[in-house]
Parts: structure tokens; C-alpha cells; sequence
């Protein structure tokens, strides 16, 4: 493949645009295996969608929503979740980067080490799991009573942009803490999937404390409940007014704010994989 | 390897008994001393079973109050529910990373646990069954203590339940690693099980009522489940501990777990040895 022009110098993101693109490839080398792969995170979609359905089939209403405003609970917290994966799932694989030694070599290239990680790797499966998820939120739009406005459209953009934004900066926190917790991975899962898990829960069922720590500390709700009753008007519990659902860029801020000294103290805090 | 073949657990067959159960009682002991190695791992695993469990709990405790009834849980029983679930997570290998077993068919190690003097599967199932059982006091005890002194669960006072559901416990964690590990031998024939090992686990865990009691499913869906060895996994010795089901009833769930160990065990014999004649391996 020669350029038609001499030289091109590209820009800063030439690099990082390479290696996405040799990922994609890959992917799609094996192409029974990444039909399968595309088949199991579609299922996987089908069936976190099944655990609310059966809940919602058994009781009418669930802490103020019903089966419809359950879609769009669900339909906002997935998609968004699901996103994040596809972009930011891969940093899950830090600690094995770490104990194998690997991370050493992202060390020695003139970037930005988190940019580096960030665009190592993009897993195409998970659009599948997102599609459910934006199928059911197409579904929970048309089957609820939706005052559609410019200012309701422009609610739903900002809900997507920062929700992807702030279950990225979670798993940038996440990632952040692998380095003292190169044993203790698993800790880091209760706030990624625990986090993806109290997101598509209706808020009003938590008890205070689990309300500020998924209200505020670790804002899920601002990616799925906060939207969701303000789309329907419904007033939303003590300590979370819909009106919090205007402020998820804040949110998504406060996440990453996290995320970055997260990431400050663990690489500062990392020796190398000797040998 | 064809002429070794014989050599499947040639001295388990011929050593006298007592020498065969010395042999995978060592095998579990090195399977529970192994886990118990990793100390932060296991704490590692308990807060975020606790993290789950809360938010779990709160929704489910939500749905019985709005329920007239669900499934004939009370806010006690479904608590139980919860954190027994929680708690069990750390023996059954459900979340857990895949068995050792996937990379050594897919490098060929497997060969080396051919030429052992142990049969393979049961070797293996005795250490699995040693490393369950060092999760128990780190991981399993806690998890229900947190459940006891944050939301009140209701289990039963008699010694019954206990005794019968450790044994359907014990059977649990014996037909999750059974099913892992025929999972795990499909990689004789596949080159990446990672499609289906997560295809596994994520309809195994619904399957199993780790999320929705299974007794709360719509009928054809329960149906589906009770076709399927994964309620045997997880409902089963959480309705066998908890006391929702005694006597009879809960002598035959248990019945249904040995029919099970003894249906995806012969399952995976037949897979193991299918697998031997198809393996081929280079160098030496």
C-alpha cells in the first residue's frame, strides 16, 4: 500500500487509528469464531434483559415503575454500559498485563500510557450486547407516554454521551486500583459490573446509603433512573430529584476526576515487571 | 499415546481402597490449601459478593412488599435467598476464571494428565472439591453474617436443613465442576472455547435462579430451567439449607442432584475419551 503522496506525517491519533484498525481485523479473521463470539454477547443482551422481565412479571409496579418505564431503565443503563465496553471493557485485563510483564513494553513508547491501553484493543462483540439494550430503549421510547421536545431529545444525547463517558472513567478507576490489587481484581468488579447492575435498578428501592453510594460516590443513577423518571415526569425519591438528570456531564466530570488520580497514584505506584 | 491409554488410573483400579480415597483426599487437601494462598483474592471476592448481595436484597425485598406473593417468599426467606446465593457464589466457579483444564487441552498438557496413575476427571474434581471447600469459612460464612446483621434472614432452627443441605452442597459444587469440565473438553474439537464458556456461564448463572428464584420464573421458562442440571447448582441447596423445602421434598431435590452428578460425570467420561483418541500431540 504505497501513498499516493510522498510523505504524509499524519496526526497525533495516526498512531493510535493504526492499531484500532489492525484489532478490527483481526477480530474478524476468524470468522466462526467471531460468530459466535457476536451470538454469545447477543444472548448474554437477551438474557440480563430476561432478569427484569421476570422480576416485572411477577410484580406490576417496582419501586414507581412499571414494565415500560422499566424498558427505558434497562435501555438507557445497558446501552450505555455496553458502550463503555466496547470502548474501555479491555482495561479489565490489566492485572494479567501486569503479572505477565507486559505492560513494560507500553512503557517504552513516546505516548501517553492510558491513551495507549485505551485504544490496545476494541471489542467489536459487544456491539451485539448494545444492540439489545438500544432495542429495548427504541421500544421503552414508543410504548411510554413521552412529551417529545427538543429539550426531551436533548436530554436523551446527554444521557448516552455521559453515561458512556462516565462507566468509561469507572473502568479507567478500576484500572487505576489494579495496580495495588494485582490479587484482589475482583474487588474492582463490584463498582464496573456491580455499578452496571445498580444502574438498571430502581433507585427508590435502596435504602440511604446504597442511594448515596450510587447516587453520588459512584453516580450510576445519573446514567439510567435520573433520566428515566425525567422523561416520564415522575418526581423521583429524597436525595434524587429527576432534575439531578440534567447534571450527568457533572457526573461523568466527577468520574473521571477519579479516574485520573486513580490512575496518577497506581502508575506512580508501580515498580515494573523486572526480568 | 494410544498404547498408554490403559493407563487411565491403572493404580487407582488396582490399589486397594483405602489407598485410591488417600490419594484424592492429598488431591483435595492441595486443592484447598492452593486456594486458601490467595487471601486477598478471597476478600477480594467476599466485599464484592456483598456489593451485589445489598443491591440484590433491596430490589428483592422491594418486589416481595409490592408482590402480594412472590413465589411464596416473605422479606425473611427471600433475604435467605439472597445471601445464601452470595455466599455460595465463591464453591460453585459460576463468576470464577475458566478451569486450568481449557488451556492445558488447548496447549496439550492435557497429555501429561493422561500418563498420571489418576483418572483425570476425578482427580481433578477432588481438588475442586478441596478448593470449594477452603472458600466456605473466608467467603461463604461471611457473606450470610452480613445478611444476618443488615437485613434479618430467616433460617431454620433445627439441625435437618443443615445436615441435609451440606450434602446438597456438596453435590452442587460437584456437578458445577462437572459441567465446567466437559465445557472445558470441548476445546478437544474447538480451537477458542471463550464463546461458549461465556455462553455457559452467563445462561447457567440465570438458569440456576442465581438472580430470579427459579420458583419465581413464568411456567415454561421454569420448565426450560428444571430440563437443565443448573438449578441443581444453586437453587437446589439454597431451598435445601434455607428450609423451604424438608422431608420428602427436599430428599428429592437432592435425589435430582445425584442424577445429575452421575449423568454430566458419564457425560464428560464419554467426552474425555472421545477427546484422547482425537488428540494429537507434537514434539516430546
Amino acid at each position: 500500500m504505497v501513498e499516493p503522496s510522498a510523505v504524509r506525517a499524519g496526526t497525533w491519533f495516526t498512531p493510535y487509528a493504526a492499531v484500532l484498525r489492525s484489532r478490527i481485523r483481526a477480530q474478524r479473521a476468524y470468522r466462526l469464531s467471531f460468530a459466535s463470539e457476536v451470538f454469545s454477547a447477543f444472548l448474554i443482551g437477551l438474557v440480563e434483559f430476561a432478569e427484569v422481565w421476570v422480576i416485572f412479571h411477577n410484580v406490576r409496579v417496582l419501586g414507581g415503575l412499571d414494565l415500560n418505564a422499566a424498558l427505558l431503565l434497562f435501555g438507557f443503563g445497558q446501552s450505555t454500559f455496553a458502550l463503555a465496553q466496547v470502548l474501555f471493557g479491555h482495561l479489565d485485563t490489566l492485572p494479567t498485563l501486569i503479572r505477565m510483564g507486559q505492560l513494560d513494553a507500553y512503557h517504552l513508547r513516546p505516548q501517553p500510557l492510558l491513551l495507549q491501553l485505551i485504544t490496545s484493543d476494541i471489542s467489536l462483540r459487544r456491539f451485539a450486547r448494545a444492540s439489545v439494550a438500544l432495542v429495548v430503549l427504541a421500544l421503552g421510547f414508543l410504548r411510554n407516554d413521552i412529551d417529545w421536545s427538543p429539550a426531551t431529545v436533548a436530554l436523551v444525547l446527554l444521557t448516552m454521551l455521559s453515561g458512556i463517558a462516565l462507566f468509561g472513567g469507572i473502568f479507567v478507576c478500576a484500572a487505576g486500583l489494579q495496580f495495588y490489587l494485582i490479587d484482589g481484581a475482583e474487588l474492582t468488579n463490584s463498582f464496573t459490573y456491580g455499578g452496571s447492575f445498580a444502574a438498571v435498578q430502581p433507585a427508590t428501592v435502596f435504602p440511604t446509603p446504597l442511594r448515596l453510594l450510587f447516587g453520588f460516590a459512584i453516580p450510576v443513577a445519573f446514567t439510567a433512573y435520573l433520566p428515566t423518571i425525567e422523561l416520564l415526569g415522575l418526581p423521583g425519591p429524597a436525595l434524587l430529584p429527576a432534575w439531578l438528570a440534567w447534571l450527568s456531564p457533572l457526573a461523568a466530570l466527577w468520574v473521571w476526576l477519579l479516574a485520573l488520580s486513580f490512575w496518577r497514584f497506581g502508575t506512580r505506584h508501580y515498580q515494573g515487571g523486572g526480568g | 499415546m494410544r498404547d498408554r491409554a490403559v493407563g487411565d488410573g491403572p493404580v487407582a483400579a488396582a490399589a486397594h481402597p483405602l489407598r485410591v480415597i488417600m490419594v484424592y483426599g492429598q488431591l483435595a487437601r492441595a486443592g484447598f490449601r492452593r486456594q486458601s494462598q490467595y487471601r486477598l483474592a478471597m476478600f477480594a471476592g467476599l466485599f464484592t459478593n456483598c456489593v451485589f448481595g445489598f443491591v440484590r436484597a433491596a430490589v428483592m425485598l422491594a418486589a416481595v412488599r409490592a408482590a402480594g406473593d412472590f413465589g411464596g417468599y416473605t422479606e425473611g426467606s427471600i433475604g435467605a435467598y439472597v445471601w445464601l446465593s452470595q455466599g455460595l457464589l465463591g464453591a460453585m466457579q459460576f463468576m470464577g476464571p475458566p478451569l486450568d483444564l481449557a488451556d492445558r487441552v488447548k496447549n496439550g498438557d492435557i497429555a501429561i494428565d493422561f500418563l498420571r496413575p489418576v483418572d483425570v476427571q476425578l482427580g481433578y474434581l477432588a481438588a475442586d472439591l478441596g478448593r470449594a471447600a477452603s472458600t466456605v469459612l473466608p467467603r461463604g460464612v461471611p457473606s450470610v453474617l452480613v445478611g444476618v446483621l443488615t437485613f434479618g434472614l430467616a433460617m431454620p432452627t433445627t439441625p435437618g436443613p443443615y445436615l441435609l443441605g451440606t450434602v446438597s452442597v456438596v453435590l452442587a459444587v460437584a456437578i458445577s465442576f462437572l459441567c465446567l469440565f466437559a465445557v472445558a473438553l470441548i476445546g478437544f474439537w474447538v480451537v477458542e472455547t471463550r464463546g461458549i464458556r461465556v455462553l455457559y456461564q452467563v445462561s447457567g448463572t440465570f438458569l440456576a435462579g442465581l438472580f430470579v428464584p427459579v420458583h419465581m420464573f413464568p411456567d415454561w421458562l421454569r420448565t426450560i430451567a428444571m430440563a437443565t442440571p443448573f438449578p441443581s447448582i444453586l437453587q437446589a441447596p439454597i431451598d435445601v439449607l434455607s428450609g423451604r423445602i424438608t422431608g420428602a421434598e427436599a430428599v428429592s431435590v437432592v435425589a435430582v442432584q445425584v442424577f445429575w452428578v452421575l449423568a454430566i460425570g458419564a457425560t464428560g467420561r464419554i467426552l474425555l475419551a472421545a477427546g484422547r483418541r482425537k488428540l494429537e500431540v507434537q514434539g516430546g
